[in-house]
């Protein structure tokens, strides 16, 4: 091989170690940003909420805690919380004592005190929460943790 | 003896100072005009010279010029506004409520940033139907309809993220729902719903991502594409002015 020949696949050689570094340098970049986005603190409140003593909750009431976005529920079988979060597009919904039911006031989902859905466009019930009770006798609910349709906790 | 104004107009366009400003000389022949627009940095995006048909109203119906209008008008009330805004939890309320009842002339450049808003909306559609149905989106100017596409999703995503920052119930459960609709996107739709609201529900750090989208990121990227987009209209051959004429 001579000089002439030679140049050429130097030359490519960088040519390629340029495009191997730019593609190397756009991944890290891709992969730095996406660090950098994703928050890794979160001051969101705890999930776990605390309802209080259990006697104040008559049987038959449906009790809704506005700032935690639940419903705490003391049926005949026992006590059961569910998410007041529509599984349609997330508004917080409402109930309803009179009529007995629970309204989205977004796009009109109504769901019974089980969180079976009635009416509307969402696609999934209410779900369940964790409920159980703390060592000083207080009902706390998890709202990350959820639970089958039907766990009730009796006090 | 006495001078016109357009002698000390003259005079004054062949002073030392103004010809280091402007460059080109004065003067009234064909040549001069075309340099004022062609050496001018703004104006060297325009043809120096267009069809009259395309300048008649019914050409365009002025809708991209006054889409473009309604834009400045949104990027002087908007940084006026944010003169007296915070993007914070506690305060982004109040000073919408200070703007509106506190602040000098606070309700007049509030209202005419949303309505500025609501009617850029609007003209951008009519403009996308207007150039729709008279073809001119046709060959040579596809690439210039694909920014169009591009800057009405700019205009859409400025209205959307603008919606948050009153940061009333009306702004909070928009941007919940529009937030939600989003994670609906098979696989990435999660991830992207918590890079975007920077957290798993609308909250502080929503409204500042949302802020600096709205008040950054977005007119940046819509203030560059009109740019190639205005450029686009000169290097395409000038406004289309009707099917049968698309080479004049």
């Amino acid at each position: 091989m001579d000089k002439l020949s030679e140049e050429p696949s130097r030359r490519e050689a960088f040519v390629k170690l340029g495009i191997g570094a730019v593609c190397a340098a756009g991944v890290g970049a891709a992969s730095f940003g996406y660090e950098f986005l994703s928050p890794n603190v979160l001051y969101e409140p705890s999930p776990i909420a605390n309802a209080g003593k259990p006697d104040q909750y008559p049987v038959g009431s449906v009790t809704q805690d506005l700032k935690a976005g639940i419903y705490l529920v003391h049926g005949p079988d026992g006590f059961y919380s569910m998410s007041a979060t529509c599984t349609h597009l997330g508004c917080l919904t409402k109930w309803n004592a009179d009529l007995g039911i629970i309204a989205c006031p977004c796009h009109g989902s109504k769901f019974n005190e089980r969180g079976v859905k009635v009416d509307g466009p969402a696609p999934r019930p209410l779900p369940w929460l964790k409920v159980w009770l703390s060592d000083e006798g207080d009902l706390l609910v998890d709202r990350a943790t959820t639970v089958p349709p039907g766990e009730f906790l009796r006090t | 003896m006495a001078k016109t104004l357009e002698g000390y107009i003259g005079e004054l366009r062949s002073t030392r100072a103004w010809r280091s400003v402007f460059r080109g000389g004065s003067g009234a022949s064909n040549l001069r005009r075309s340099m004022a627009v062609q050496q001018n940095v703004f104006l060297h995006l325009a043809s120096v010279k267009i069809s009259r048909k395309s300048l008649a109203f019914r050409a365009t119906w002025f809708l991209g010029t006054l889409s473009f209008g309604t834009f400045l008008i949104l990027v002087v009330t908007g940084i006026l506004l944010m003169l007296y805004y915070h993007p914070s939890v506690p305060q982004a309320y109040a000073d919408m409520k200070d703007l509106r009842f506190v602040v000098s002339a606070g309700v007049f450049l509030r209202n005419l940033h949303r309505w500025s808003a609501h009617a850029m909306v609007f003209l951008v559609f009519a403009h996308m139907f207007k150039v729709f149905y008279r073809g001119a989106y046709r060959s040579p100017r596809e690439f210039n309809w694909v920014i169009g596409v591009i800057l009405l999703l700019i205009t859409l995503l400025l209205s959307y993220t603008g919606y948050l920052l009153p940061w009333d119930q009306l702004a909070y459960w928009a941007i919940t729902v529009g937030s939600n609709l989003m994670s609906a996107v098979p696989v990435v739709g999660q991830k992207f719903r918590f890079l975007m609201l920077g957290g798993n529900t609308v909250n502080a750090n929503a409204l500042l991502r949302f802020y600096v989208l709205h008040c950054v990121i977005l007119p940046l990227a819509a203030a560059f594409l009109l740019m190639v987009h205005f450029w686009r209209i000169r290097k395409d051959g000038g406004l289309h002015t009707g099917a049968s004429d698309s080479h004049e």
